[in-house]
């Protein structure tokens, strides 16, 4: 008898213990429950759901999103409804598939992770319209979106070679993929177009999200002379470093400046509302078909932060100078000469690299320090 | 480049010092609850507790050491969920755990919405009169920031607690033996949950400890792992907190080595010493599974099992 006691009561509390937790894991998702009892009364015409694969809380990737969301949200005709910290696979083909029983006709997956999932889902729900961010794979109904970061990247990098003293500009660097590799490179490139003596070294911290070891490897760069620090990653960790040692820094993703005020020259930023309006508008009125963007300078789904204080007038002139000739499509960033590591000429002079070359990149421009790590 | 080297390394140790903090308070702590007996898993959300409650006190008061006792308290008051369910109710002590982890991850995503892209006050570093100009240790330890030396006292503390109170006596045997320890007169629930109590505080003061000193910002699951990580470094250290205090600078400093020499730029393959801390976690965990290991690493004995009175 009391055996029988001790064992259910031990079941009992854990498993509502399990209840309890996985309710408060959830109430995250509940503003989307409550996106989805006012849609079912009034049934706008796009109903636009968004999965994305960390909090909106993390200060980067995910809040920059959340930004586009909320403006489409305030168009008369759009519902919208997210999910966050949807893993990769399995899980996320759940959750799409989810927002399309519930009918949702325009479904946003924002991370390159969600390319087969989304692909699975939208071959069972033609009539539904899928756009995957940073991904390759399209059917009819399913479409991709991106933004040239490299090109305000190149930008920063040029406010980073002016400003920079000791001419070693650190670069915190997430995860060894074509994306990052391509951004450094076009940061390195637009240090050195105005300043050949700098040099960016890179330090891989194999993270997106963790801010103290963020923080950690912007110490070891500012450690070896370097006076301006560049990061990848969704925490303003680096930024902090570079604040509280009297450096500078550029951000990422969104204007970081309340975390560095003194520190943050400026930062290569997303405006995902640009995409996302254009497609809520192309459903809405059924002009929708699949297509890949790729948008840059000149559509402002990227752009600049504005700068500090300390950026004087000369190296703002500059970056204007670039910005235009990028944005009015006359120069990109990856226009040759450009030169490996090594010194072996990858693009020739007067040759602009191909949007596949650009996708694929592998390799480290001249004026790079550091190597990039086998992937697996 | 003789002299560069030098720095490198006083750097590289600073860095270690820095980056084992939180990892030794949340050990301290868990040596408590282990050595009475009681494994918390749930580390790793007592920490995220710890961190959302500290910053949000120190954001609101704007003074960073309510904050800390803030982190404390909510890390107390967290894992005494934990207690009434493995002591109280004697359900199984890795379910609670998980189970805490899980909720932490929650709550504090959940309560910390209105603090995303705020910075709060913090520990500023802080050299200490005379003993910062001791050469090399001095720089290494006594030129870090106030939780860090408020860590340094916490360990001779604790062995002294440990080993030479009568309290210290209580716990362990309570551990080892709580059925005898109860027949001399100790109540083995008094004592288990004061343990797993003031452990959980120690998580949240790890916890604030990052975002509080290591950065003074909240961002979701901000401890990365470093619950997780503790969990071995505890089996590691044996149970005492003097091999913890080692044993959370090498892991520290496994990272700060890494990362430096990805910074002096000399090419070596980043991938083996990124590994090193958790290639370590495994290792170690590999060899606290057997049984007769676990025993001469010097495991309490009674670790994990609940304690029921009419059962002795």
């Amino acid at each position: 008898m009391f055996r029988f006691w001790k064992v259910s009561a031990s079941a009992g509390a854990a498993l509502l213990l399990v209840f309890v937790g996985a309710l408060l894991v959830a109430c995250g998702g509940a503003e989307e429950e409550g996106a989805e009892e006012r849609a079912a009364e009034e049934a706008a015409p796009v109903r636009a759901a968004f999965v994305y694969v960390s909090p909106v809380g993390d200060a980067g990737w995910t809040l920059a999103h959340d930004r586009g969301r909320q403006a489409i949200d305030a168009l008369p005709f759009v519902e919208t409804a997210y999910t966050e910290s949807v893993p990769e696979g399995a899980e996320a083909e759940r959750t799409i598939n989810q927002y399309v029983r519930n009918g949702y006709n325009l479904i946003f997956t924002t991370s390159f992770g969600y390319m087969d999932p989304t692909i699975n889902v939208a071959a069972t729900a033609p009539d539904v319209t899928f756009m995957h961010c940073s991904g390759f794979k399209v059917a009819d109904n399913v479409g991709t979106y991106f933004g040239r970061m490299y090109q305000p990247r190149y930008l920063s990098g040029i406010v980073a070679g002016m400003m920079t003293e000791s001419n070693i500009i650190g670069y915190v660097a997430a995860h060894p993929i074509p994306e990052v590799i391509r951004g450094i490179n076009a940061f390195a490139l637009g240090a050195r177009s105005v300043n050949p003596e700098a040099e960016v070294r890179v330090i891989w911290t194999q993270t997106w999200f963790d801010p103290a070891k963020e923080r950690e490897a912007a110490e070891s760069l500012l450690d070896v002379g370097a006076d301006v620090i560049a990061q990848h990653q969704d925490t303003p960790g680096p930024q902090q470093a570079a604040e509280e040692r009297g450096k500078f820094s550029i951000g990422y993703n969104e204007d970081m400046s309340s975390f560095a005020p003194a520190a943050h020259l400026t930062a290569p930023i997303w405006d995902w509302s640009v995409i996302y309006e254009r497609v809520a508008n192309e459903v809405n009125d059924g002009t929708w078909s699949s297509y890949q963007y790729w948008g840059g300078l000149e559509d402002g789904v990227v752009g600049l932060a504005p700068f500090n204080d300390a950026v004087p007038q000369e190296v703002r002139d500059a970056v204007e100078a670039k910005r235009a000739m990028i944005a009015s499509g006359e120069w990109d960033v990856f226009t040759g000469p450009i030169n490996d590591q090594d010194g072996n000429e990858i693009v020739a002079e007067g040759v602009t690299m191909s949007d596949g070359d650009m996708l694929g990149m592998r390799f480290f421009v001249e004026g790079v320090v550091g190597t990039i790590p086998e992937s697996e | 480049m003789e002299a560069d080297l030098s720095v490198l390394i006083i750097a590289i140790l600073q860095a270690a010092v820095r980056s084992g903090t939180p990892i030794l308070f949340v050990c301290i702590g868990e040596i408590y609850a282990e050595r009475a007996g009681v494994l918390n898993v749930g580390l790793e959300g007592l920490m995220l507790i710890g961190a959302i409650s500290g910053f949000t006190v120190s954001f609101t008061t704007g003074s960073a050491p309510l904050g800390v006792a803030a982190a404390a308290i909510a890390g107390g008051l967290f894992a005494l969920i934990h207690a009434f369910t493995t002591i109280t109710l004697r359900a199984d002590q890795i379910v609670s755990g998980l189970t805490l982890t899980i909720l932490g991850t929650g709550i504090s995503g959940f309560f910390g919405k209105a603090m995303i892209g705020q910075v709060g006050p913090g520990f500023d570093r802080l050299e200490l009169p005379v003993l910062a100009q001791i050469p090399v240790l001095g720089e290494i330890f006594f030129r870090q920031d106030a939780m860090v030396y408020l860590s340094f006292l916490l360990v001779p503390l604790t062995w002294w607690v440990m080993f030479r109170t009568h309290l210290g006596l209580a716990i362990r045997s309570v551990g080892e033996s709580p059925a005898t320890a109860d027949s001399l007169g100790v109540s083995v629930t008094r004592v288990r949950y004061g343990c797993v109590v003031f452990g959980g505080a120690m998580a949240g003061v790890g916890g604030a400890y990052l975002s509080l000193a290591y950065t003074t910002m909240w961002v979701e699951q901000m401890s990365g792992g470093r619950g997780w990580i503790t969990l071995a470094l505890v089996i590691f250290a044996g149970w005492n907190p003097a091999k913890a205090f080692l044993g959370a600078y090498l892991f520290g400093g496994a990272e700060a080595l890494q990362l430096r020499l990805q910074a002096v730029g000399l090419g070596i393959p980043t991938y083996f010493l990124m590994m090193l801390p958790y290639v370590l976690t495994i290792a170690i965990l590999v060899m606290a599974s057997r049984a007769s290991l676990r025993r001469r690493l010097g495991a309490p004995a009674a670790l994990g099992v609940p304690y029921a009175r009419e059962e002795r």
